[in-house]
């Protein structure tokens, strides 16, 4: 049943949105309709399959299993805030030069996972990264592609710092 | 064949093109074979993409669909008063007023039942739709749907497809008085006299579950009704063949034409699956209708489980008539297919899609398919990647090997005498169908090589002699790619296809409109609906070629319009068509294309046609040089110019092809046919170890050989080995669509139905053959489904082989870890 309307306050890639939600509004749709940001993907609504991942203060969550008044004071990173300045992000590149994606629905899920992978272990083994991906779900690639991505950005992310 | 056939085992390509060359009188082929990046990246990489539910419309509103919570019921009476005087509701749709504003779908069976796109009068299947609710917000919609009533009378439920067939069994369709849908006996060659000549004859009975290659992106549709002009325009990601939008203005009574259907540029993931979202197309149609504005819908995650779609499950029953020598005279199969609770169209084609390649890779002639299509207590099933492929080869490998332990043959000799080889190409199989080209004794070959066969064989027996248990399996598949739409009649008997007024069936086209501007650069326009397959490069490749220019100077746009693109009734992407069809529809687009700017040319020079070549951007006179126009200056000319155009040239530079086979022909009065247009190959060898006290295979290795012709952009076609590999062996081993004796389902959630993740998902090692296809305009195959049609055989014969020396026989699938316990622990038990 519809409730009373809750003000949040949230930053998304950088800019800050004030807001009125029901508190039952998931952070998914919060970011998809309320702010159009129609990246994030919503692929199972249960917490499984990864594709609506975004990063709230750095950390990955699943924007459907959350309530938008969650992430109220949050900053939060979604696909949308990943390449800077017309620039991809090395992870969308590596993405694009080794095949690691095809439809492109789990797409910012992965990569977003893929960012606080290799920003806690920046230089994983190849089982590290399969484990460490091992919350997304894509149905498309056999997982190969991807794989290989996330360990070719690994190391150009190495040798450019 | 054999002089065009190469072998390479593939090695990570060139993630850039090589540098442009020009040898001789023509461009070099420089792009077609790239591993060139893809086209549709930058977009998806980016959260640009544009899917359905990416879309929103002024006015739009939401709806929520309830469901069926029984297997098998009478619908009483429904309650929708507190619903639809819930705030924000707008209307609220039962299934009685869909049967009485639109007709039942039409299926190319004779049986005659009624299925529409809401229950109406019985629920036949957990889930099937009730009621639609249509509210300002999901939220609401949602809210809205749980406060209506609807009363059921129980009925007892069926699900067992064998049980369904028997006499008491509890009929779905009272109209039919049983539950079968169809039914074809097929004889084709002399199966009785076979099974005479035979040494040894073997018999077995298989079953195959129930899954479903699952997209990440589920069913969505948003449906608008124009109640003033009668027309319905519904964005979805449906994703062909075009066969459906027939059906489904049939079921809304529209003509074709004032039922528009348009799907962005961007599907996530389809398999087969989105063939089946057509239903919930008349739907939503029917919603809008009745509440009077644009209706978007999207499918929720349990919902796609529950009642999208998905493959069938089936038992079968097979025998072989085989020589002492292995060599394999005759089949006989009797295959009771569980369609679900309604025969959906393009259903039972998953009994007959493979008719042409039944029997795989081998010589066999004698071939006998006993065919009962039968409904249940299920979700309805429709097309799903390999498509009856899976089933059959199935089926087969099992068999083959039976043969092997038989008769003490290594399973790969086996397979060896009865392969179709090269010389035999183009080769014509008893059922009709017409292999186009291929050498699969040397893809065999290739395989044994890459694996060290003869050492996995030397392993396995000191794995054994340590006790563990250890298994190699192989399966070989033809894959057939391009769909004739005829195939599908075969389900009706030849005395209903010769009657008069009957409209026989038989084609598969696809069509390309290329443009180039007045600066000589190029746009083309594509519908074919791809989900992920990467045509925009693959078309900027070919299209780069055939003009002699760069992809950056392509653009390409694939998105489709029923109101503007051309297509016709096979159009879509599914049975692997895009490879063949597709790309040859490309070529014949820029090769017309450019015939107009060589004729154009000709007249601004004064030079005959056949002299004149393009090259690097101009357009020579070979034996004079000196005589050229930039390409350019001919588009700039067509379009800013047409003072200079002679009376036979149209202003402008564009092209529109359709490409077509040529052997699409309707199934003959033997029922033979030519089902699929190109036919590739693949064989697996998988090695596996069994762990007997938790029952998880680990997949130890898995080598995988193709022949898909031409290859236009290796990586795309890696990833398509790969992804199809995966649902061969998330269907072998993890998933399956489950349901219990009273036809709840099961399996709802993805906690439930579990879908293999990175680390579960082995790496292949991938080798190719080539042997171009001589029918289409590349020499390019379909590959899309491939190894989904070989993996689930791949995983059951080396689970056979590991469990062996235990005596057990493997004849089902999924091989999850309570399965494999459970017969490992039985074979334990005396």
């Amino acid at each position: 049943m519809p409730q009373a309307y809750r003000s949040v306050e949230i930053t998304v890639n950088g800019l800050t949105y004030n807001r009125q939600v029901e508190p039952r509004r998931l952070l998914s749709d919060f970011l998809r309709e309320d702010l159009d940001l129609r990246g994030t993907h919503v692929g199972c609504e249960h917490g499984i399959c990864g594709a609506c991942t975004v990063l709230m203060n750095g950390y990955t969550v699943r924007s459907c299993l959350m309530f938008a008044v969650q992430a109220n004071g949050a900053e939060i990173t979604t696909i949308e805030g990943l390449a800077k300045n017309g620039k991809l992000h090395p992870l969308q590149e590596a993405f694009w030069e080794n095949h690691g994606l095809q439809c492109g629905f789990c797409t910012p899920g992965f990569l977003l996972s893929a960012c606080e992978l290799l920003e806690r272990n920046p230089d994983p083994t190849e089982e590290e990264v399969r484990v460490g991906l091992s919350g997304n779900m894509c149905r498309c690639t056999g997982y190969q592609g991807i794989v290989e991505s996330v360990l070719a950005a690994a190391s150009k992310m190495k040798a450019q710092k | 064949m054999k002089d065009g056939t190469a072998t390479m085992v593939m090695t990570p390509p060139a993630t850039k093109p090589k540098k442009k060359e020009v040898s001789g009188q023509e461009l070099r082929k420089t792009w077609v074979g790239q591993s060139i990046k893809r086209r549709e990246d930058p977009r998806l990489l980016t959260g640009r993409g544009t899917f359905v539910d990416d879309i929103t419309l002024p006015n739009l509103h939401h709806a929520a669909i309830l469901r069926s919570p029984r297997a098998h019921a009478r619908i009483l009476s429904y309650d929708t008063r507190e619903a639809e005087n819930h705030p924000g509701v707008i209307a609220v749709l039962t299934g009685e007023e869909v049967g009485q504003m639109s007709k039942p779908f039409p299926v190319g069976v004779t049986a005659a039942f009624k299925y529409y796109s809401a229950a109406v009068g019985k629920v036949r299947y957990v889930g099937e739709p009730v009621a639609v609710v249509v509210a300002s917000d999901r939220y609401v919609a949602e809210d809205a749907m749980e406060l209506i009533q609807v009363e059921y009378e129980p009925l007892p439920p069926i699900v067992n497809c064998e049980a369904a067939l028997e006499a008491d069994a509890p009929v779905l369709h009272e109209e039919l008085g049983n539950n079968i849908g169809c039914h074809r006996l097929l004889n084709y060659g002399d199966v009785d006299q076979a099974f005479e000549e035979a040494d040894l004859i073997l018999k077995e009975r298989f079953v195959f579950p129930r899954y479903s290659s699952l997209p990440l992106e589920t069913y969505a549709v948003i449906a608008d009704f124009d109640a003033i002009t009668g027309m319905f325009t519904v964005h979805s990601n449906f994703m062909g063949p075009f066969s459906m939008h027939a059906v489904a203005a049939r079921a809304l009574d529209v003509e074709e034409n004032k039922l528009r259907f348009i799907v962005p540029s961007d599907i996530g993931g389809s398999f087969g699956i989105k063939t089946s979202i057509y239903p919930y197309i008349v739907l939503l149609s029917l919603a809008s209708r009745k509440a009077g504005r644009p209706v978007k819908w999207i499918e929720d995650r349990q919902e796609h489980l529950m009642a999208s779609s998905c493959q069938t499950d089936r038992v079968a029953y097979r025998e072989v008539a085989v020589k002492n020598d292995g060599t394999l005279l005759g089949i006989k199969s009797k295959v009771i297919e569980n369609v679900g609770a309604y025969l959906r169209a393009p259903e039972p084609a998953c009994t007959f899609r493979p008719i042409g390649n039944f029997v795989g890779p081998y010589k066999v002639r004698n071939v006998q398919l006993d065919a009962y299509v039968v409904m249940t207590n299920k979700c309805p099933t429709g097309p799903n990647r390999g498509y009856g492929c899976q089933q059959i080869y199935f089926e087969q490998e099992r068999m083959m090997d039976r043969i092997a332990e038989e008769l003490e043959l290594d399973p790969i000799e086996v397979r060896m005498k009865n392969l179709i080889t090269a010389e035999d190409m183009p080769y014509t199989t008893p059922t009709g169908g017409i292999y186009d080209s291929g050498d699969y004794p040397k893809a065999m070959d290739l395989v044994v090589e890459m694996s060290q066969y003869t050492k996995l064989r030397e392993r396995q027996k000191k794995a054994r002699a340590e006790g563990r248990l250890f298994g190699i399996g192989i399966a070989t598949g033809v894959d057939p790619s391009v769909s004739n739409m005829g195939y599908i009649t075969i389900a009706l008997p030849p005395e209903f296809r010769a009657r008069a007024g009957y409209l026989p069936k038989s084609g598969s086209a696809e069509s390309a409109t290329i443009q180039m501007n007045q600066r000589g650069k190029v746009s083309v326009t594509m519908g074919t609906t791809p989900q992920g397959q990467g045509h925009e490069t693959v078309v900027t490749q070919i299209v780069a070629d055939e003009l002699g220019i760069t992809p950056d100077d392509v653009v390409i746009v694939d998105e489709f319009d029923t109101a503007k693109h051309g297509w016709s009734i096979s159009s879509g992407t599914y049975a692997s068509r895009f490879a063949s069809v597709g790309t040859s529809a490309a070529v014949l687009a820029a090769r017309k294309l450019k015939g107009k700017i060589i004729h154009l040319a000709a007249a601004l020079l004064s030079v005959p046609e056949e002299d004149l070549i393009i090259q690097e951007g101009k357009v020579f006179a070979k034996d004079n040089p000196e005589k050229n126009i930039t390409v350019k200056r001919v588009a700039g000319t067509a379009h800013w110019n047409h003072e200079l155009l002679p009376d036979d040239v149209e202003a402008g530079l564009q092209a529109r092809a359709v490409f077509r086979f040529p052997a699409n022909v309707a199934p003959d009065p033997q029922d033979r046919v030519n089902s699929s247009n190109t036919y590739g190959f693949m064989v697996e060898i998988a090695v596996v170890e069994v762990d007997p006290d938790s029952g998880k295979v680990n997949i130890l290795d898995w080598f995988s050989v193709h022949d898909a012709g031409t290859i236009i952009n290796p990586k795309i076609v890696e990833g398509q080995i790969y992804g199809g590999a995966l649902h061969g062996i998330g269907g072998a081993l993890f998933e399956e669509l489950a349901y219990d004796d009273d036809g709840q389902f099961l399996t709802g959630s993805f906690m439930h139905y579990v879908c293999p993740t990175a680390v579960e998902a082995p790496k292949l090692t991938i080798g190719h053959i080539c042997s171009p296809s001589p029918l289409t305009l590349l020499g390019s195959k379909g590959a899309g489904e491939s190894s989904s049609e070989t993996a689930p055989a791949a995983i059951a014969g080396a689970v056979a082989d590991a469990l062996g020396p235990l005596g057990i026989r493997i004849n089902e699938l999924p091989l999850n870890p309570k399965r494999v316990w459970t017969l490992i622990h039985e074979s334990k038990t005396p």
